[in-house]
Order: structure tokens, then C-alpha cells, then sequence
């Protein structure tokens, strides 16, 4: 995928996500950082673009609530940010790439300790597939099936394939 | 790093590091349920052979937002009173498979023994004259929420230097990250071998007070003092007492810190406490966030450990 083709796919999530929720209204967006962080970002501008609304938009970092805590080193990399009360909201978490789900399981965990939010959606640019966990996407860039050696780097560049060096 | 024993074990890299964990409790504490499940099934003990409400409680509750169990010991209710040896009650307690020990005992270096004779992490809460690491993190991390750094910054540590462990690392911990630190104390509460600190030291308040950005002041151990080092403790707060007319003549934002507890009218005035720039009761909500943050640190983050 190129520059041209993500900015295609976000426009159209964003379109997605509007059909999805009757409109804008009680609709919040949060980023996982730190790849989901610049998608919510892209999101949020092309939502306020067509309906003219900009949803609240916060971040959300999942270290502490990850369930491989313990297996390898974990250190958090930007604080969490939701400047906003998302009771009764409904949600959309964005992140750059689904591949296990074990951040998306981690995240809404995290989630609980903030609110009570009406519905949680899922917005992805790329979903490689290997799921561990039963989770699945509302709105996604790409579906691009992938081996597990293989590292997928979603950005508003590109999305690149690599090998994983072992 | 297996354990926390001294500020030299963490070096300039390991504080700001504890100092960027904190910043990440700190929203956590914000929460509307401030608890992740970082540690859970995790064990974290607490061993004091010394009297503490802040620090023990605080790394109790730092234990607990992260979900971890904690098992508490006090001397004044343990088999210490029939007679029981330091070791045997840390192989008691090591039995019971904790993950990390937070210890504080009267006598230096317990926390170093402690450490050769358990696998669990240990943590110095305070030892005799020696150190008390999470103490000074905690106050770099006051000053650096406050003032943005320490770098440059001129810092006064003020009062029973010689019999403060709290002095100890603080020094360690200021001037690792770039802050000047001046000793003011009377001279016979100065430790013996200070020419070897990287620190200046003064005998007047008044001469450094003006041009300061931190006043930390000590408190005057009377629990510690052998021998007669003062004349009176009122003769102590005329010469070296933070006083309303001294705090006056600070700078308008410099801190005015404190480890506590604190002897209020004795080295600091109850008037001077109460302003808005002294920071005791932020140490205290720091203490909590930070402590989260060694605890993280020696039983998460260590690629090395378990």
C-alpha cells in the first residue's frame, strides 16, 4: 500500500463509521499508542471533513494490562490521554495493525478502569490475520494475509513487509 | 538491576527512567479505578524493624495498584520479639516465596545482607544512617513536576545532615542530575567525611536562602541524637529554622521540601508549610506513583528476571 492508497482506506473507514452510527453523535475515537495513535489522528480529520464534527479523541497505552507482562520486557512508551468522559459513548479504538489480538484484549481491559462506554468498535489499517483470541475488526485498511515471520509497518507512508530478524 | 539498595545502583539513566514509569502511575492514579493488573500474582513483602507510617504505607498501595498481594511485617507483633535473628526471619519470609522484600532496619547495610540471603527483589526503604533511595526518586520527581528539571538547578539541604540517610541519597540523586547542592548545617551535624561529597557546604542559611531554587529541609532526629550536637532547639530554629522571615526572602517559586515527618516550628515554620510552594503533601502522592514505578521496574521491566 502507498501514501495514496491509505489515505483512500481512511477515507472510507471514516465514511464506514458514520453509516455505522447514524452520524457522529456520541462517537469517540481512541489511538493505541503508539502505532494506532497518527490512524486516530487521520480518522478524526476526514470525519470532520465530511460531517463537519471532530469526535473527541484520546490515546491509550496498554503496557500494564498486557498478558505476556512478565515474558519479555515491557515498558510503556507514551502516557494515556483521554481528556473526555466516554460513558455511553460508543467507542472506536484504532490501531495500525490486528495481527494476535492480544493488544485489543489488553485494551479493553484497560478500558474498563476509564468508564463504561455504550459499544466498543474496532479500526485497524491492516488485519494480517493469526488471531489468538476471539476478536475481530468493525472497520479495516487491509486485509493482507501474512506468515507469522513476516512484520507488517503500517504508516500514513505505506504499509511495508518485512522479515522478522531472529 | 536486581535490587534497590542505593541510588548508585540505578545511575542518571535509571532515575529518569523511574521518573518516565512514574509520569505513567501518575495517569493510572487518575483513573476512575486507578489499579492495572501489572503484578498480578505477584507477592510483595514488607519487612520494617523501624517505625514508618509514609513509607510503608506508601509501598503498600503502590503494591496493591498494581494488583500485586502484599504481606506486611512489623516487629512490635512478630517472633523478632522472642528473640528471632534478621536472617531466620528473612528465610522465614522467603519460604513464603515473596517477589520483592522492602526492607528498612536501624542499622546500615541490612538491606545489602538481606539481599545475598533471599532470591527475592530488594528494596532499601531505609537504612540507619546509609540511604533511602525511593525517597530521593520521589523528591526528584517532585522537583522535576515543579521546576521541569534539576539541572542547574541550586538546591539547599538543610539541617541534620550527619544522622540523615534521606541527606545521603538525596545528594546522590541531585547532583547525578545536574543539580548544585549545598549542605547547610550546624557543624556538628555535618557527617565526618563530607569534604568528599560533590556538594559545597555553608554554616548560614541567609547567605544561600536568596538565590535558591529548593529548600529541602531535614528533620532534627532527636530519636538519633547520642550525644548533645545542639545547644537547644530553639538556639537551632534561630540559626537554622526555615522562619517566616526567612521564607520571605526565597525566591517567589522556589520549593520548600520536607521528608517528614516534620517537626513543625522547629526546622520549618507552620506558616511556611501551609504555602502553596512547599510540596510535602505532593512528596507523599509521589511517593506512591514512583514507588509503583521501582516495583514495576525490578519485577517487570528486567529482561533478566523471571
Amino acid at each position: 500500500m502507498e501514501a495514496e492508497d491509505i489515505k483512500r482506506a481512511v477515507w472510507r473507514m471514516a465514511h464506514e463509521i458514520i453509516e455505522r452510527n447514524h452520524g457522529l453523535e456520541g462517537v469517540a475515537l481512541v489511538g493505541l499508542q503508539t502505532g494506532g495513535v497518527w490512524l486516530a489522528e487521520d480518522i478524526a480529520g476526514a470525519l470532520l471533513e465530511i460531517d463537519g464534527i471532530k469526535p473527541p479523541l484520546g490515546t491509550l497505552d496498554v503496557a500494564f494490562h498486557r498478558d505476556d507482562i512478565g515474558l519479555r520486557p515491557l515498558l510503556p512508551e507514551a502516557p494515556t490521554r483521554i481528556p473526555f468522559d466516554f460513558d455511553g459513548q460508543a467507542l472506536v479504538m484504532v490501531d495500525d495493525v490486528l495481527y494476535t489480538g492480544r493488544t485489543i484484549r489488553a485494551a479493553l481491559d484497560a478500558l474498563s478502569s476509564y468508564g463504561r462506554p455504550r459499544a466498543v468498535q474496532l479500526a485497524v489499517m491492516v488485519d494480517r490475520g493469526h488471531r489468538e483470541l476471539p476478536i475481530r475488526p468493525d472497520y479495516v485498511g487491509k486485509n493482507l494475509p501474512t506468515r507469522r515471520d513476516e512484520m507488517v509497518d503500517a504508516r500514513r507512508e505505506g504499509v511495508d513487509i518485512g522479515e522478522l530478524v531472529k | 538491576m536486581r535490587h534497590l539498595l542505593s541510588i548508585s545502583d540505578l545511575g542518571v539513566e535509571g532515575i529518569e527512567e523511574v521518573c518516565r514509569l512514574a509520569d505513567h502511575f501518575t495517569e493510572v492514579s487518575q483513573r476512575s479505578i486507578p489499579k492495572v493488573p501489572a503484578l498480578r500474582g505477584k507477592t510483595v513483602a514488607t519487612l520494617f524493624y523501624e517505625d514508618s507510617t509514609r513509607t510503608r504505607l506508601s509501598f503498600e498501595v503502590a503494591a496493591r495498584r498494581l494488583s500485586a498481594d502484599v504481606m506486611g511485617f512489623s516487629v512490635s507483633n512478630s517472633s523478632v520479639n522472642k528473640g528471632e535473628s534478621v536472617r531466620d526471619t528473612v528465610n522465614t519470609i522467603s519460604a513464603m516465596g515473596p517477589d520483592a522484600l522492602v526492607v528498612r532496619h536501624r542499622s546500615a547495610g541490612v538491606p545489602h545482607q538481606v539481599a545475598a540471603w533471599t532470591g527475592a527483589a530488594v528494596i532499601n526503604a531505609g537504612d540507619g544512617w546509609h540511604e533511602h533511595p525511593t525517597q530521593a526518586l520521589l523528591d526528584c520527581y517532585t522537583i522535576r513536576d515543579r521546576l521541569g528539571s534539576l539541572a542547574g538547578r541550586r538546591i539547599v539541604i538543610l539541617g541534620d545532615v550527619k544522622h540523615s540517610r534521606v541527606a545521603r541519597s538525596c545528594v546522590r540523586a541531585f547532583t547525578a542530575l545536574g543539580a548544585k547542592v549545598t549542605l547547610v548545617a550546624p557543624p556538628t551535624l555535618l557527617p565526618p567525611a563530607v569534604d568528599s561529597w560533590p556538594v559545597d557546604i555553608g554554616f548560614s542559611l541567609d547567605a544561600v536562602l536568596t538565590d535558591c531554587d529548593v529548600v529541602y529541609g531535614l528533620r532534627v532526629q532527636n530519636e538519633r541524637q547520642s550525644e548533645a550536637l545542639l545547644p537547644s532547639l530553639r538556639e537551632y530554629t534561630a540559626q537554622w529554622g526555615l522562619t517566616v522571615d526567612r521564607a520571605a526572602r526565597m525566591k517567589p517559586d522556589a520549593l520548600v521540601m520536607h521528608p517528614g515527618p516534620v517537626n513543625r516550628g522547629v526546622e520549618i515554620a507552620p506558616e511556611v508549610l501551609d504555602r502553596p510552594n512547599a510540596t510535602l503533601n505532593e512528596q507523599v502522592r509521589h511517593g506512591v506513583v514512583v514507588r509503583m514505578a521501582v516495583l514495576y521496574l525490578l519485577l517487570v521491566a528486567d529482561p533478566n528476571s523471571p
